[in-house]
This record gives structure tokens, sequence and C-alpha cells, in this order.
């Protein structure tokens, strides 16, 4: 059905490593993290960009990977929850969020984690408004956000203790 | 203490395996051919040109081996729907294809013709009975409780206060849709993995649906992305559609609903209206009333009778009835059937009470606090279903302490000066309440659940249930229970995985029963473990954690095995008359004071929540950081049904089935929820637990909705409080100045 559209080639980093994929230009940039690249931490969960649970880092950039057209993430610098521990060391968000509650169910917590990233990327000493407004496109159901948070505000804190 | 959750790092690295990062070889995806009508007969199905059909698998109500049916209560509801449809969505054929990419086009290629029949969308409509859609007289379920002479207090009154309040549908919106995978072999029959709180309800199901002995059916729960009991009774019907495909295929089939489709075809909170009657003296007591509750069910019966007991138990609050009657019914409408959704009817009828509990104050000319302390039940008294409280629960002290913490009267009174300039009012409300924890009535003795504790050849211990972890820390807990219970360390507990082929069945993972009821019987299974070791005389008492260890591994290397079974036995004093709808109704209840803080615009009448001070008695808070995180995300959920989430029907389908227009709360939203706890403890429960789970979402929406009165002076009896509804009311209320009193009071 739909080998009359053209696949193109993109190369792209991933988590710090190349890659290189065929796939349709409108191809989503979720499926092909998910399908082709065997990284999966990045969830579906509305499929509009409501939700953030797709999140991931492009070029420094928080987007909803379900939004974004493989074509036009080609050349750029892609983060996923996959990549932001250092080997079997988490990332100090990882282990505030194991710490503080803020993963429940899971299925939001990369996403979440990856907004939390670029917020203190921004801001590294974020007051808790800073934090809710810097976490206000990822939803979640479970939590009603306050661990989260607490979560953050105790990464960003450790960061500023060293 | 508050250990890390078991499968957090999982979780928080992304490796955490949900079923749609899940694939197997061969595999195929399905989805699901709907009714796109309310109610009617089936007179064609016809496939469309443009579709390479033959690529296709076709499943319909003909290729069914069993019987036609989601295993439930009541098996009305077909698995497909075999020549009528009863709602909206209601699923009609299966197809499957290894391209998913061309599912969506072959969905809107079958056409099918119908012959409409005449739908009811509304309680009322069904109640007029002008349609029978369903048994005789379109009720699925009533209960009637009685306690005392409630006729004869109304000639006693000072006042009679009536109200009816009403409440709407909401979606669970668990981030993660439902999604299952299934494979079929001749021999070994099915497999099933998915995102599911109750493998056994699913196992019952496809036993049912596809005629296979227990064996030859295997329910896996994998990792689950949310639930809020939207995924207790409907994954057994996704299951069966999967299951139903694979064994026409041949090959393995993954079904995953997208948003749209899993916002418009699955459960839903039940909308629900509630009429209240009260008689009451000049000094404020009850002294009784009459209580009329009604849920609608949606086109089948499905988990209804359920929860409209539940609802009707909590219905009379954490009150002293001396008199009292109440009807509950749940009614059959042509919407897709609503069910499980924590709190499961009691958020529904402690809404009405916890209004009507301000619109009596108000009528009586006492303040809420007052009205409240005037008729709390105390130890000694009993509750509607005459359960007499024996544990030493004073709500009045939980009152002032909550009242201490919300700075209540002092806010109060700053409001209400304030108030009367400006456009934005302040207001603050209260709700008490109660939850029971497990089973209502005999259930749990129906139950009979059943866990089982074995020894690993490391020296550690594992622990075998079907209760579930979704996010509410189900492993975490449990493994704390065993790791207690021997003196082990957290880390020498592992949990199983639930797969009915190697878990017995502790029973399904709802009703805030799995720390209480569950958590108890790992207890004893744990229990059993020491005592085989000690009798073996390889374990001597006050042993150390390494002794214990040795000793499970030298069991192990000599004997090969030792596992420790315990099965629910109810206690002797837990008496309930199924009959009568007399006794104790839960084993244990938790106990709550809420107080929410508002701030009403009225320039766009939208409502802000400032302050929310979460008090409850829970028993023993075994996992401090779980509890808490449970509590904030019941009042969270607990806002948005208050203030936000709005089902939009049209002809019993939901219209507003997205993320963009069902609106729930953002981390902008939700303001600093404060939770505290007092810990009386609970004979019934592990080391003094009570059920936890539920509660926080019973509370929030009576106590914002008081709010909201107190800020504006004007009562208001549904949710979800739209803007536009306050609007609406307002310009009514002050066209009409004719009498400060409520309507419906003598």
């Amino acid at each position: 059905m739909n080998t009359s559209r053209a696949h193109c080639e993109v190369s792209l980093t991933v988590n710090g490593r190349p890659a290189k994929v065929r796939a349709y230009s409108m191809e989503r940039l979720l499926d092909v993290l998910r399908h082709q690249l065997g990284l999966t931490g990045a969830k579906e969960g509305c499929g509009e960009g409501e939700c953030g649970s797709c999140s991931v880092l492009m070029d420094g950039a928080l987007v909803n990977s379900c939004l974004v057209p493989i074509l036009q993430a080609r050349g750029t610098n892609i983060v996923t929850i996959e990549g932001i521990a250092q080997g079997p060391r988490l990332h100090k968000l990882q282990q505030a969020f194991l710490e503080c509650g803020g993963a429940q169910c899971g299925i939001c917590t990369p996403g979440m984690i990856l907004a939390a990233c670029h917020l203190l990327d921004k801001s590294p000493r974020p007051n808790l408004e800073e934090v809710r407004e810097g976490l206000a496109g990822n939803l979640c159901r479970c939590t009603g956000y306050m661990q989260i948070c607490e979560a953050v505000l105790q990464a960003a804190g450790s960061e500023a203790g060293r | 203490m508050s250990v890390p959750r078991k499968e957090g790092r999982d979780k928080v690295t992304g490796q955490a395996q949900y079923i749609d990062d899940m694939s197997l070889p061969g595999m195929l995806y399905g989805a699901t051919v709907r009714s796109r009508i309310p109610r009617g007969k089936i007179i064609n199905i016809a496939f469309g040109s443009g579709v390479p059909w033959d690529e296709f698998v076709v499943v319909s109500a003909k290729d069914i081996p069993g019987q036609n049916c989601v295993a439930l209560i009541v098996d009305d509801q077909p698995c497909l729907a075999d020549g009528v449809v009863n709602h909206p969505e209601e699923p009609i054929l299966l197809l499957a294809h290894p391209n998913r990419h061309l599912l969506p086009k072959a969905v809107e290629a079958v056409s099918i013709d119908y012959d409409s029949l005449p739908a009811l969308f509304t309680i009322e409509e069904s109640e007029r009975c002008a349609e029978i859609i369903w048994g005789k007289d379109n009720t699925f379920k009533t209960y009637l409780i009685e306690k005392g002479d409630v006729d004869s207090v109304w000639a006693k009154a000072d006042y009679i206060v009536e109200g009816e309040y009403t409440t709407g549908a909401q979606e669970q919106l668990y981030i993660e849709n439902n999604g299952v995978i299934a494979s079929f072999d001749p021999e070994q029959g099915i497999t099933l993995w998915g995102s599911l709180q109750c493998p056994y309800y699913v196992h019952r199901a496809l036993r049912k649906l596809f005629d296979l002995p227990e064996e030859k059916v295997r329910v896996v729960q994998t990792e689950t992305g949310g639930a809020f009991g939207g995924k207790e009774e409907y994954p057994s019907m996704i299951a069966g559609h999967a299951a139903l495909l694979a064994m026409k295929s041949g090959r393995p089939v993954k079904i995953i609903y997208d948003r749209m489709e899993d916002m418009a075809a699955t459960t839903k909170r039940h909308p629900s209206r509630t009429r209240h009657r009260t008689a009451v003296s000049r000094e404020g007591k009850i002294l009784g009333g009459e209580i009329e509750f009604t849920v609608d069910g949606g086109a089948y019966t499905t988990l209804s009778p359920v929860v409209l007991s539940r609802g009707a138990i909590h219905a009379g609050g954490p009150y002293d009835w001396p008199n009292f009657r109440l009807r509950a019914k749940a009614v059959a409408t042509n919407a897709p059937p609503h069910g499980a959704f924590r709190g499961f009817g009691a958020p529904q009828s402690l809404f009405a009470m916890e209004r009507h509990m301000d619109r009596i104050a108000a009528v009586v000319g006492r303040s809420p606090v007052e009205i409240r302390k005037r008729n709390f039940l105390k130890t000694g008294q009993t509750t509607t279903t005459d359960q007499t409280i024996n544990e030493p629960i004073d709500l009045e002290g939980l009152l002032d302490r909550g009242l201490a913490l919300a700075d209540y009267h002092r806010k109060k009174d700053r409001f209400r000066q304030e108030n009367a300039s400006g456009t934005r009012k302040k207001g603050i409300g209260i709700a008490t309440f109660l939850h029971g924890a497990g089973f209502t009535g005999s259930g749990e003795r129906y139950l009979s659940s059943e866990v089982a504790v074995e020894v690993c050849a490391d020296g550690g211990v594992r622990i075998l249930v079907s209760s579930t972890e979704f996010g509410q820390g189900t492993k975490t807990v449990l493994c704390q229970i065993a790791a207690e219970t021997l003196g082990l360390l957290y880390e020498d507990v592992e949990i199983a995985q639930p797969d009915t082929q190697q878990v017995p069945n502790s029973g399904p993972t709802v009703a805030s029963r799995t720390v209480m009821v569950v958590g108890k019987l790992v207890q004893s299974a744990a229990q059993g473990i020491r005592e085989t070791l000690t009798k073996s005389g390889s374990l001597r008492d006050g042993y150390s954690r390494e002794e214990f260890r040795d000793s499970c591994r030298n069991y192990v290397a000599q004997r090969g095995k030792l596992v420790s079974w315990s099965r629910y036995r109810p206690s002797e004093d837990v008496f309930w008359d199924d009959e009568k709808y007399r006794g104790a109704a839960y084993a244990a209840y938790a106990w709550a004071v809420y107080i929410a803080e508002v701030t009403v615009e009225l320039t766009s009448y939208s409502v802000s929540v400032n302050d929310f001070v979460a008090l409850q008695e829970v028993g023993k808070v075994l996992h401090p950081v779980l509890a808490r995180g449970q509590i904030i995300g019941g009042v969270a959920q607990g806002i948005g049904y208050a203030l936000y989430e709005k089902v939009s029907w049209q002809k019993g389908r939901m219209q507003n089935g997205q993320m963009t227009n069902y609106i729930m709360p953002t981390s902008a939203d939700v303001p600093t929820i404060r939770v505290y706890f007092e810990e009386l403890g609970n004979v019934h429960g592990a080391f003094g637990a009570k059920g936890i789970g539920e509660l926080p979402m019973d509370g929030p929406a009576p106590a914002i909705v008081n709010a909201i009165e107190d800020a504006l002076s004007v009562p208001f009896d549904s949710v979800p409080l739209l803007p536009e509804v306050i609007f609406e009311k307002m310009i009514a209320s002050s066209t009409n100045t004719s009498s400060p009193i409520p309507n419906g009071v003598r």
C-alpha cells in the first residue's frame, strides 16, 4: 500500500551514537525510535502531542516525538531516556524520582524525566512554581505531580551542592 | 520505612516492558470494527473495495468456539455483537494484518447496515421504560437498606431537608491505553500477555469464550501503565478479541487501542443521581432519612451491581442514622457499560452526602463543622447496615485536627470580609467521609484468596500472588511485609510476575484490598516458612538474617522445594447477611477529613484550588512515600472530577475522546496537597494496615464544591462543575431574589 511512497534515508545522532534509518519522510520520530532503533522508553500516550509521554530531547529542545516527522530529525542530536544514565549509574533525576516517589505506574516517567532534564538545563535552580510550569506539558495520572516536583527540586539541590 | 519501589529502577531508566514494547515473531496487529449507532439490528455487513481483504484475518461472533460473552457477574455482554447492537462502539468484527498501518483504512472500509431501534441515554429515560432495553424494566440491580423506622421520624422533625445531587461520568485516563498480545496453540491453548489488573478475571473469561479447561489458558500481566479500575473488567474483552484473532490466524496477535478508541469504547465512572430527604432536629441532629441512589450502568450489567452496592453502603457517610432507608438502583442505557474506577460508587454517593450536610447546616442555621460534629458516628454506634463500629475512632478529634491544619476558622472569617468586594471570591469547604477496605459483605469469603511464599535457592524468599502492580506499590509493600515477618532485608524478597501458570489466585487487585487482605495472607504464608524451617530443626529462635538464609539454602539443597500457602479465612466476628443487606459490610474502614480552599475568579468563572488538607486514619502506614503518593494522586483525580473532567455525550457516544478536549489536571493545576495520617492500627491487616488506594477519590469533589458555595453563597449540586455551569447558576440566582432558603425545605 505504501510502496509508491518514497523512503528517505535519514542520519541522526541518538544518545551519542550515529544512526542511519530508512523511513517514509512523514514517519513519526517516535515510531522510528521504538520500532527501528529498539528504544521503547518513549511511550505513545495520546498520539497528538498532549500527554508528553513520548518526549525526547532534539538538539536540546524538548519535543513530542509523536509530532516530529523523521525528516525533520535529519542531522539532529536526539536524547531519549535510555541515554541519560552514565552506564549503571543513574542520572541524578532518575535517582531522585526513585527516592521521592516520582514514578508510580512509570508510563509517563521517561517523558517526565526528559522534561525535567530540559528544565534543569535552562534553569538549574528552579523554585516549585517554575518546576510546575516546566512540567505542565507532561501529564501524569498517578502521582498528582507533587512527588515529581519534589524529585526535580531534590535533583536540582544536589547539583547545587556539588 | 520507605524502601525503593521494586520495579522502580526499570521505570526510571525506560527499561520496564509494557505491552506495546513487546513483540513476538510473526505477530499480526488486530483492530476492531465497532457499532456506529446506539441500538439496532445488524442487517448487512459489506467489505468495501480498495482493501486487499484476502490478506486480512476477519473474525465475527460465528468464530467463537465457546459462549459469546465477557464472563463476569451476569454473562449478558457479548464479546462480539451477534445480530444486534446495544451501544455505540460495541465490537462487531475483528481484523488482523501484519502491517498495522493498513488497519485503520480496512476498519473504515467495512460498512454495516442497521435497522435502528429507539435508544435510551439518561437515568430518567431508562426509568420511564417507554422502551425496554434490558430485562423486564431496564434495571440491572436494586438494593434496599433499612434501619429503625424511618416512617415515624417525619412527624417529629423540626426540619425536613431535601436535595438532589448528580455526578457525571469520568474517564480513568491511565496514560497507557488498553492493550494485549495473544497467542494460540492447538495443543497448549491460549497465552495472553496484557496490561491488566486481574489475571484470573481474564483467565475465567477466556475459558468460557473458548470452552477450554483451566490449564489451557495462561494469562500474564505485563508492566501496567496505570489502571484505576479501568483495567479491572475491560481487559477480558480485548483479551478475548486478540485470542480469537490468534486462533483463527494461527499467529500471535497484538491489539493496542489508540487514545480515541480507548476513551470512546472502554468503561468510565458511573454517572449518578442521589436524592436525599432528611429529618433533622432544631439542634441539627439527624433523626432519620431516606436516600435514593441511582447509577447509569450503560448497556450491559458488567460490574454495576457491585459498584451500586459500595455506593449504597457509603451513602450515609460517617454519620449516625437512627432511622434510615436507602433504595439503590442500577439502570440500563445505550452507552458503553460504565465500570470500575477508584472509589467504585462511593465518590458518587459521598458527594451527595457531603453536599447535603452543608445544605442541612444552612437550613438549620448551624455551621458545617457543628452539623458534622453533632452527627458523627462514635465507637459503639452502628452504621446504616447495623455494623457496630468497634475501633476507637474519634471523628470530632480528627475534624478538629484538620481544621487546625487548614487554619479553617481564621480563613473562613477572612474570606467573608474580603469577598465583600472585588472579583476574586475565596471559600473553604470540608468533607468528612469513610471508605471500606476489601470486598463488600461476603465478598472476601467467596473470593477465598490464596497466596504462596516459596524459598529460593539463594536463601531469599519469593512471593507468589496474582495481585498486580500498576503504580500503587503492590510489589514493594508485599515484599516489605514478607521481609518484616521473616526478619529479612527487603532485598532478600522477590515477587513473581503475575502469571496464572505460576501464581495462585490471590483475588483481583481492586477494592483497596491488596495491603490489608493479601498482605495479611503473605504475612501468614511467610510465617509458615519460618515454622517449617524451625520444625525441621535447622532454624533456632532468635535467628539472624544470615542464619535464616543458610537454613533456606540447606532446606532447598536437601529437600528440593519449600512452599508455604495461605488461604483467606473470615473472622468469626465479621458477619454479613446477603439477603437483608445487613451486618459488617467491611472488615475495616478508613476515615478522613479533607479541607479545600478555592478561589473563584468572577471574570472567567474559573475555579482554582489553592490549598488542600488531606487528613486520614488508614491504620498503620507501611510505606510513607507510597502512601502519601496514593493520597496526592487520588486527590488530583478528585480535583479533576470536581472541576475539569466532563464527558460530553451525544447519543451514547463520548464526543470528546481526546486529551485535547477531555481535560485532566496538569502540574500547574494541582495545588500543594498537604497529607497527614492518624494511625490507629487494625487487627485485620498486615501490621495494622487498612486499605488506602480509593479513599482519596471520595473527598475532594464535595470539599471543593462546598468551598465554592462558601465563596459564592450559591449552592451547586453537580460535578463536574465547569465555569459555564457556575456562570449560569449565578445569573439564575441573581435574578431570583425570592427566598434565601434552599428548595425542598420544610
